[in-house]
């Protein structure tokens, strides 16, 4: 194991910031820890570091307790979310800064840094301050100073949060193939799932302090375990049903729900591709109007509107948009393929999340 | 020729500041009322330092720099300076450190004391310090058994000096190292670095043009200082006196040649800061400007 955390707390005076964590990343994994704001992903990454120290448990890097090594004995690579690049030094300086600092021979350092710059495209830029570069470049030249001490592990925080949508796109598919030309293994925090979901072969969701699910793009996405993470990941409709004689109903929809007591409310979830659409009015149980559609590229998301007025996600194919002959105000017919039983009302959920709706369920439907 | 004038013409478009609301009447009153205020206020004694000072002539002028008194004195200035300056340096960057970098409490009241020799008169700083290590003040009878010399000796006019000046270094350095944060050197710290490599190849060059600012104002102060350090010298000429004390000994003597001439130092002093003051405002600006450009915004969670 690469790194390995047990039973990780941390608590800021009365506030937990992060809750009996335990994951462990395998040597060479490129892992997502994946959360909303205040989540406790950025402290997990800094006690990793030696940045905040554990309240409670114990950190492992490569085998070795580390809860007391400072942070110059962990050997970890660490790039802030805004760069934190020295800025009085030039690129080669910054660079050049952790091999200077541990006597690296005059030659030796230069010909590592060369390396550097070739291997994240910057030749030619040594000369520069960090005021003059780029965002992205800033973010590379942060990389290549935290690569250049050779450090067992790469934690990066927020690593795209600070550049703009296109650079940001370039960047991930960049951090995928430094990667994989490094086999290092790489830890990084970010907020957007589509980011986790894209680049990472594991993803940890964390919330609220708590871990809430590890697992691949594909499980946390097709297996949530919980309605958090369902609802965080990707899009997905969430409807109350209240029960009577054995069936749930919200609006005119109804489900199977022999096991549960008149008056008794359950939740349910969907995934916008469950619900099946067809332009024959009396193909499926339940009718509905295409309210609104959104052109995702390949992809078309629909809001439909049932009689009862309740709205419900959908989504296709331009191919099937097109065979249905679909456009804004057509009646339709639907049916929900599958759903999942969340939890009951009262039961304890996880923080309500707004989720960006496109970018989400763009994800989504490309994993 | 055409293209040539365009631009001139532009140039005096955004001179004229279209955003401003006041006509040329108030504009070129209100500029004339600050120009020659600052000529009649500042300009004029500047010019009348040094005509004075020069007024018997230069081996006259050369003479009374000479004189071993006068000698005395700006050695002893200088001793001052060279003491209480990298004191408050020390003090500045501490505090600085302290308050830009950490919460804790007591910060606001950090804060606040920081300013205070700017707020209160220079004489009371002095008369405090006599209070405390006069013959007839709280460890004054302690300090006498001991044979301990502060009040009307070298020691006291340092501590007033050190007081007097406290604020400035910390001032400047203050804002700089806000905008700064403290990711640089929690960078510094992941890459190897211990304390002290990270305080002198990160924090320092960061903070070097007004950690430099500081210092100029601070010295300038120090050795320009005439009322506290009056209050605790005691006027021994040759010993406990500095060039601000003797150029008033020797004016109150109806020496105004040989008092100007020592005045003419401490003007060209006061030159030689605004000058190099006004070159490292620049730089700090510049650094301060980068500074916040690099960190963008500093939320974390």
């Amino acid at each position: 194991m690469s790194i390995e955390l047990r039973n990780v707390s941390k608590r800021f005076g009365e506030v937990s910031a992060v809750n009996n964590v335990n994951f462990s990343v395998k040597e060479g994994e490129l892992v997502g820890l994946l959360g909303p704001s205040g989540g406790g992903k950025t402290t997990v990454l800094r006690m990793i570091a030696g940045l905040e120290v554990p309240t409670e448990g114990e950190i492992y890097i490569r085998g070795r307790l580390v809860n007391n090594l400072s942070v110059q004995q962990r050997n970890i690579g660490f790039v802030f979310q805004h760069y934190a690049l020295f800025k009085t030094m030039n690129v080669f300086k910054n660079i050049a800064f952790g091999l200077k600092i541990k006597k690296w021979k005059r030659a030796d350092l230069k010909s590592r840094v060369a390396e550097l710059l070739k291997l994240l495209g910057l030749e030619g830029l040594e000369k520069r301050y960090p005021h003059q570069l780029s965002g992205g470049q800033r973010q590379r030249v942060a990389i290549a100073r935290s690569l250049a001490p050779k450090p067992s592990v790469l934690l990066l925080d927020e690593p795209f949060g600070a550049v703009d949508a296109k650079i940001r796109q370039e960047l991930r598919e960049w951090l995928v193939h430094l990667h994989h030309d490094l086999n290092l293994t790489t830890l990084f925090v970010t907020h957007d799932q589509e980011e986790a979901m894209e680049v990472s072969n594991r993803i940890i969701i964390f919330s609220g302090g708590h871990l809430e699910q590890i697992g691949t793009p594909r499980d946390v996405y097709e297996q949530p375990v919980n309605e958090f993470v369902a609802r965080f990941i990707g899009v997905m409709n969430v409807l109350e049903l209240e029960v009577f004689k054995g069936v749930g109903r919200a609006g005119e929809l109804q489900f199977p729900a022999a096991d549960y007591k008149d008056g008794e409310k359950i939740r349910i979830g969907f995934r916008p591709f469950s619900v099946q659409i067809s332009s024959e009015l009396t193909q499926y149980p339940y009718q509905a109007v295409v309210r609104h559609t959104f052109f995702l590229g390949v992809m078309l998301r629909l809001e439909l509107e049932l009689l009862s007025g309740l709205t419900l996600r959908s989504r296709m194919t331009k191919e099937e948009y097109a065979q249905l002959a679909l456009y804004d105000g057509r009646k339709v017919s639907l049916q929900i393929r599958n759903y999942r039983i969340l939890s009951q009302e009262d039961a304890p959920l996880g923080p309500e999340m707004t989720v960006p709706d496109k970018t989400s369920l763009y994800v989504g439907e490309n994993i | 020729m055409g293209e040539a004038v365009k631009p001139n013409w532009r140039k005096g478009g955004a001179k004229s500041q279209r955003g401003s609301e006041e006509t040329p009447l108030v504009r070129w009153l209100l500029i004339g009322i600050a120009m020659s205020f600052s000529a009649v206020f500042l300009l004029l004694p500047l010019i009348n330092v040094f005509a004075q000072a020069f007024a018997k002539g230069w081996r006259f002028y050369l003479e009374s720099l000479g004189h071993p008194d006068t000698l005395a004195a700006v050695r002893l200035t200088v001793t001052v300076a060279a003491i209480s300056v990298p004191l408050n340096l020390i003090f500045g960057l501490a505090a600085a450190w302290a308050i830009a970098k950490f919460e804790f409490r007591g910060k606001a009241f950090l804060i606040t004391i920081i300013d205070l020799p700017f707020a209160v008169s220079p004489v009371i700083s002095g008369l405090v310090f006599v209070v405390l290590f006069g013959l007839q003040g709280y460890c004054g009878k302690w300090l006498d058994a001991h044979d301990i010399k502060i009040i009307f000796a070298v020691p006291g006019i340092v501590l007033a000096t050190v007081f007097v000046t406290f604020p400035f270094v910390a001032r400047e350095l203050i804002p700089v190292m806000q905008a700064t944060g403290s990711e640089q050197e929690q960078a510094a710290l992941t890459l190897g670095a211990n304390g002290w490599q990270t305080f002198w190849h990160v924090t320092l060059p960061s903070v070097k043009w007004g950690l430099l600012y500081g210092v100029i104002l601070c010295n300038a102060r120090a050795m320009g200082e005439f009322g506290a350090v009056s209050v605790v010298s005691g006027h021994i000429t040759g010993q406990t006196d500095t060039m601000p004390l003797r150029v008033e000994k020797l004016y109150n003597e109806y020496n105004s040649a040989a008092a100007f001439a020592v005045a003419s130092l401490l003007a060209l002093l006061a030159l030689l800061t605004l000058g190099i003051k006004t070159c490292l405002e620049w730089k700090t600006q510049r650094e301060y400007e980068r500074a916040q450009q690099a960190n963008g915004v500093k939320a974390r969670q």
